[in-house]
């Protein structure tokens, strides 16, 4: 009977399909377990509300991620919409790896209303080229039970508390040598954001011009600002880079009770809730002086099209579909539940339930001051800020000589990108 | 009409080496020449959109810091790698060949065989673990003696070094094995003989030892300077992962020319200007390897 039963049901399958065009889409993303599951979860529900459409999900390994798209997608085969951080658009669009998002599906002028300001590094010239489902925020991250034990009450809320509060944690153990550190120093973690985005600004020089032409750091408070960092290792002796060995390094130290705070974002919520053998807190980045300028680094993975999709029309409105399914308000409740990123949209920020979330709030909090670094070569411009602090920490070069240098070499990238 | 033997001999012959050189031509040579192409040109998913910019990478390529850097480096390797692995390399290989018990040798074999058939991944995992400046266990061991500790990776001064260290010691065991073979095609005839005519054991490395490995040497060197698997002119994998958050750092100062290729390709795709670089690594390990092959590849016979 079940046989029959079977039989019968597949010939159904088969009938039907025959007779409604289905349209078979790939999505691609990275490797991020909670992510995996989340996509999983929205592409059988998108399924059941269009079954003339499947969606196929396909995953790599990050390292191997942006090999597997360059290769893929020339090739005609590949995603039709691609996940990819925000910092790698201007390189993929010019490159010809995603195209606009089409307008009579993604009005841009609604775009800019709904999604929060920092959604507009998608945008290149007058197009969106993706949308993000979940943004991402930084925040001061510390060890309650650490906190306890030296009696320290509140997290710090400017630098010079941070600083006092880190000290009080710090052993060493000899010159130079370190057995627990107040701050888990890491310039190529999420530090040389903080200096670009936080420092910076707070120092009183924005890092680039408005227009994303011109690199305005390069004067007296940029010098302070990096110096400032740098004197965390060499003057306050407060912690110092790659304490912890590993990859996760300070993240890893954290967790294994080391490093008594440590500034790490949204995205590192599911890994220390489930990892953390100790009470942790959470909270909004200091200030310089009480009152001061807030600011925080903001950033997004985001979902793109590609010209495989743009080739055919059948796949284009599926691929349109699914994008505005997965970043629909609906989508973006579930995301922030079950990945952490926090909604990219303004309607679902504004849910009461999410301010009252202890981990969540600071991260919350900081989104309407933080700034979307606009990369034109993230991974170079990161290394040239990892190396401004480098030549300091390593090379003992004067900060304001170190930067003058990094100055010139990320403006020579946004020439490079700007001139094409 | 009736071939001549030799003649069908020599048809046979070139039969069967067509398949080994369509392969290689398809695989090695044709992607060479496509890389060449690529050069010339900006890089778009759509052809139609490649823009020809002809030598203008080349131009570029001379101006580029980092690049200049990579290159510095790679040559750092090549002259302080090879001739490590060689000399390292042959004198283990010469003891392990002293020794007299089969299983000794056996297992002292697969001793310095193991790394290399280890994945250069996990070797540099492990290596960056132990190498650490604070809590690793090599520096933990210098503390614990008094010693002052080492930066070994996190120095522009000694990471160049330490990362061909772990070269070395991954590749050891192969060259160890190539030597051993050498060694044992030398007769045995020609170190009695010598030994009776009352040669050190100087004369007899230097006289017989050296020149009848010859052969093997030249080989070793060419493997060791410019295959793409264990070449360090095309060092990668242990650069990329022994320091993961900073590839080819601190301060560039483990960079090499395929890292700095594949930072070029993968995170700004700008696969014409990698194609140019491409270009030049291979003529560079191109002229690097006919010269080794020229001027070290003498035969010697007694």
């Amino acid at each position: 009977m079940k046989k029959v039963l079977l039989a019968l049901a597949t010939a159904a399958f088969v009938l039907v399909g025959a007779s409604t065009a289905q349209t078979t889409i790939t999505y691609w993303q990275y490797d991020f377990e909670s992510k995996i599951k989340t996509i999983d979860r929205l592409i059988e529900e998108f399924e059941a509300q269009n079954p003339d459409i499947q969606v196929e999900h396909e995953t790599f390994p990050y390292e191997a991620f942006p090999q597997q798209v360059a290769t893929a997608v020339p090739a005609g085969d590949g995603p039709d919409v691609v996940n990819l951080f925000y910092g790698w658009l201007p390189a993929w669009q010019q490159a010809g790896y995603v195209v606009p998002l089409p307008e009579e599906h993604f009005d841009p002028a609604t775009i800019a209303e709904e999604f929060i300001p920092m959604v507009d590094a998608a945008k290149i010239g007058d197009d969106y080229y993706a949308l993000p489902t979940g943004v991402r925020s930084l925040a001061l991250w510390y060890n309650q039970d650490i906190f306890n034990d030296l009696g320290i009450e509140n997290p710090p809320a400017t630098w010079e508390e941070f600083i006092e509060v880190a000290q009080e944690i710090t052993v060493k153990r000899g010159e130079g040598r370190y057995s627990m550190i107040g701050y888990g120093v890491a310039p190529d973690g999420q530090d040389h954001h903080v200096i670009r985005e936080v420092l910076f600004r707070q120092f009183g020089t924005s890092p680039y011009s408005d227009d994303n032409t011109e690199v305005t750091y390069d004067n007296e408070a940029g010098a302070e600002a990096l110096e400032f960092y740098t004197d965390w290792v060499t003057e306050y002796e407060i912690g110092t880079p790659d304490f912890f060995p590993g990859r996760g390094n300070y993240r890893d130290g954290f967790l294994a009770g080391r490093i008594g705070m440590m500034i790490d974002g949204s995205f590192a919520i599911a890994q220390i809730r489930d990892n953390a053998q100790f009470e942790f807190g959470i909270a909004e980045l200091p200030v310089l002086e009480e009152g001061g300028e807030q600011s925080n680094f903001g950033s997004f993975w985001m979902h793109g099209l590609t010209p495989r999709a743009a080739a055919d029309e059948a796949r284009l409105e599926a691929s349109a579909k699914f994008l505005q399914f997965i970043t629909s308000e609906e989508a973006m409740r579930i995301w922030v539940e079950e990945v952490g990123e926090l909604p990219a949209r303004a309607s679902v920020l504004d849910d009461p339930e999410l301010a009252e979330d202890e981990i969540l709030a600071p991260f919350l909090a900081a989104l309407p001051y933080a700034h979307a670094t606009f990369f034109v070569d993230e991974a170079g411009q990161r290394t040239v800020m990892l190396d401004a602090v480098n030549r300091v920490l390593l090379e003992g070069v004067d900060p304001a000589e170190s930067l003058e240098i990094a100055a010139r070499e990320e403006q020579q990238m946004l020439d490079a990108f700007w001139q094409e | 009409m009736k071939l001549k033997l030799s003649t069908r001999r020599a048809i046979w012959a070139y039969a069967f080496l067509l398949v080994p050189l369509l392969f290689f031509l398809l695989v090695r040579i044709y992607p060479t020449l496509q890389s060449f192409q690529l050069s010339l040109s900006t890089w778009h998913v759509d052809p139609l959109q490649r823009e020809f910019v002809g030598l203008d990478y080349y131009e570029r390529m001379l101006n580029d810091g980092r690049l200049h850097q990579a290159f510095r480096n790679t040559l750092y390797y090549a002259l302080l790698g090879v001739p490590a692995l060689i000399i390292i390399g042959l004198t283990v290989a010469m003891l392990l060949h002293g020794l007299k018990n089969p299983f000794g040798r056996g297992l002292f074999r697969a001793i310095y065989f193991a790394p290399y058939v280890t994945p250069a991944v996990a070797v540099s995992w492990a290596w960056s673990l132990m190498l650490s400046p604070q809590l690793g266990i090599v520096n933990e061991i210098l503390f614990s003696l008094g010693l002052p500790t080492q930066p070994f990776l996190n120095s522009p001064d000694t990471a160049l070094a330490t990362v061909t260290g772990v070269v070395v010691w991954q590749y050891l065991g192969f060259q160890v094995i190539l030597f051993l073979v050498g060694l044992e095609g030398i007769p045995r005839q020609y170190y009695e003989a010598a030994a009776i005519d009352g040669a050190n054991g100087w004369s007899r490395f230097r006289f017989i030892t050296l020149p009848l490995l010859r052969p093997v040497l030249v080989l070793s060197i060419i493997i060791a300077t410019a295959s793409n698997s264990t070449g360090f002119l095309q060092l990668f994998t242990q650069v990329l992962n022994l320091n993961f958050s900073d590839p080819g750092g601190p301060l560039g100062s483990t960079l090499t020319i395929v890292l700095y290729m594949y930072q070029v390709a993968f995170n700004r795709f700008e696969f014409g200007y990698a194609a140019a670089i491409t270009v030049v690594l291979f003529l560079i390990i191109m002229v690097i390897t006919i010269f080794q092959w020229t001027f070290l590849n003498k035969r010697v016979d007694y």
